[in-house]
């Protein structure tokens, strides 16, 4: 069974579909691009995914072990987080709370679990570090192992790239390999980075009122829709 | 000097209003972390407005209890607020502000039309900025403070980490199944009570100065949240009681002496964070 189904699934608001005929699918390991643009309803599919907003019609079925609030979800950061007062070690430990149940303060396995991402990260170094006061790759690093605490299966993360320098951005990249490639965790990519998909994604789905495609990324470069949207964005990675 | 604060402090009036006090400032800065960085300053501006239109109500009618008449309406107002800061047809920020000017503009007006009170712009000061409501504190509300502190601290305690994660980053804490709603009810009851309890001490203009103020000087120099809402109750506390001695011995008005009290106190954190930043 897949990690995540989408049958037919239509988006939209207030009785207006934004997206229609969502069909596909997700296996552990995956590494998945959503790539679209903007208003294309990428950002409504992952309120979708993360079960925050019921499709107009269709469905979504997780397997595997996998439920809507066990993805562990990196968001795009927002104006409230640029300057808010917190450590590290207390932004990754909120990542835990849907572990702890009815359970008002951290056991020590949360404590060791955020201790354990931390390091993976490598901002174990950065645990009493105040976040404002990192840099923006830093950032969504201390975001990152939050969002693993809160998963063992699967990372949704929208933009994770966006306003990183390109040394930053090449790390976030190379780090998400990693967990992809050694952890097994399955990764959902909303982007508008095409050519980074293309490179490091092994599957695409680029939605627009009807999704366009959705297939392996080898498809995908040969598809027209692929070609197309791959020229007019200019050069960049080859695969 | 402190023999006049010893005589001072033999009437249990002066004892009621310094445990008041510094009860109602604790409570407010514990909030106030939360709001200031949720954006939601000016909420206690608009509920604490709201609280005056209601105690107008409340005075018109001679009810006995007004607490009982202006609780609830600043709980539902506050309710309000918060719901129509989610969707947003009108913008929570101007919401806030009609809601505000509305409610001052009414409570002013009906108290014109009905009060039999000789002294109205008395009356309307003294539920502006407090003056001398303090110092005629019953024994009641004096319990009703300490009980309402317990629980706010309590409440406070009880879900901490959660309150932090919902300040954060609501959309996280909301898509790994936290019913974030719940907690930004939660939130909006605790601050209509205290906001209603605080009116007593400092008047409904001045109550946003005991909420905003001690997080905001408190977020100048501290780098986690934790520290933030232990220094933020440490500096409510300290200028509040330092805010009512100050007001005895120079017989000025409480509230205008605690609030000017915070401002002095930012100021110098504030200072602190520009050495710490060229250093």
């Amino acid at each position: 069974m897949a990690q995540l189904l989408c049958r037919d699934v239509v988006l939209g608001y207030e009785g207006i579909p934004v997206v229609k005929d969502l069909n596909f699918e997700v296996q552990q390991g995956d590494y998945l691009c959503v790539v679209g643009e903007n208003g294309s309803g990428k950002s409504t599919l992952i309120k979708a995914l993360l079960g925050l907003k019921v499709p107009m019609s269709g469905n979504i079925r997780m397997g595997d072990g996998l439920e809507a609030d066990g993805i562990g979800y990196l968001p795009q950061q927002t104006i409230v987080q640029k300057d808010f007062p917190a450590s590290v070690q207390e932004i990754v430990l909120s990542g835990c709370l849907n572990r702890c149940g009815w359970h008002p303060f951290y056991r020590v396995q949360e404590k060791k679990m955020a201790q354990e991402n931390m390091e993976k990260l490598g901002i174990l170094h950065l645990a009493k570090s105040c976040y404002r006061d990192l840099s923006g790759g830093q950032q969504q690093r201390v975001l990152l192992a939050r969002a693993l605490c809160a998963t063992k299966y699967m990372l949704l993360l929208d933009e994770p790239v966006s306003g990183l320098d390109p040394v930053a951005m090449q790390e976030m990249y190379d780090l998400l390999e990693r967990l992809n490639k050694e952890e097994k965790i399955t990764i959902i990519m909303v982007s508008h980075d095409i050519h980074a998909a293309v490179h490091y994604a092994d599957h695409i789905l680029h939605i627009s009122e009807h999704p366009l495609f959705f297939g392996t990324k080898e498809d995908y470069v040969k598809s027209n829709v692929g070609k197309a949207y791959l020229s007019v964005t200019g050069g960049g990675f080859h695969v | 000097m402190f023999d006049i604060l010893r005589i001072y402090f033999s009437y249990p009036f002066v004892q009621y209003a310094m445990i008041v006090g510094v009860l109602i400032a604790l409570s407010s800065s514990l909030l106030g972390v939360s709001l200031v960085l949720k954006r939601f300053s000016f909420i206690g501006d608009g509920l604490s407005h709201v609280a005056f239109g209601a105690m107008a109500i409340a005075t018109v009618l001679d009810v006995a209890n007004d607490t009982a008449v202006v609780l609830p309406i600043t709980i539902f107002a506050a309710i309000l607020l918060l719901r129509t800061g989610q969707n947003a047809k009108l913008k929570g920020d101007s919401v806030i502000a009609m809601i505000s000017v509305g409610a001052l503009a009414f409570g002013y007006l009906f108290l014109n039309i009905f009060s039999k009170s000789a002294n109205l712009t008395g009356d309307v000061c003294s539920t502006l900025f407090g003056s001398t409501a303090i110092l005629t504190l019953s024994k009641t509300d004096v319990w009703l403070c300490i009980l309402m502190s317990v629980l706010v601290m309590l409440i406070f305690t009880i879900f901490y980490h959660r309150i932090f994660a919902v300040t954060f980053d609501e959309t996280f804490a909301q898509a790994t199944g936290m019913k974030t709603n719940r907690y930004n009810l939660l939130i909006a009851v605790v601050t209509a009570s205290v906001i209603v309890l605080a009116m007593k001490l400092v008047g409904s203009l001045l109550i946003s100065a005991l909420i905003i103020f001690p997080a905001l000087s408190a977020m100048r120099v501290l780098k986690s949240f934790r520290a933030v809402i232990i220094a933020s109750a440490v500096i409510a506390v300290v200028c509040s009681s330092v805010g009512i001695l100050l007001s005895i011995l120079a017989s000025t008005p409480v509230g205008a002496t605690i609030v000017c009290m915070n401002i002095a106190v930012f100021a110098v954190f504030s200072l602190m964070e520009y050495i710490m930043e060229r250093r």
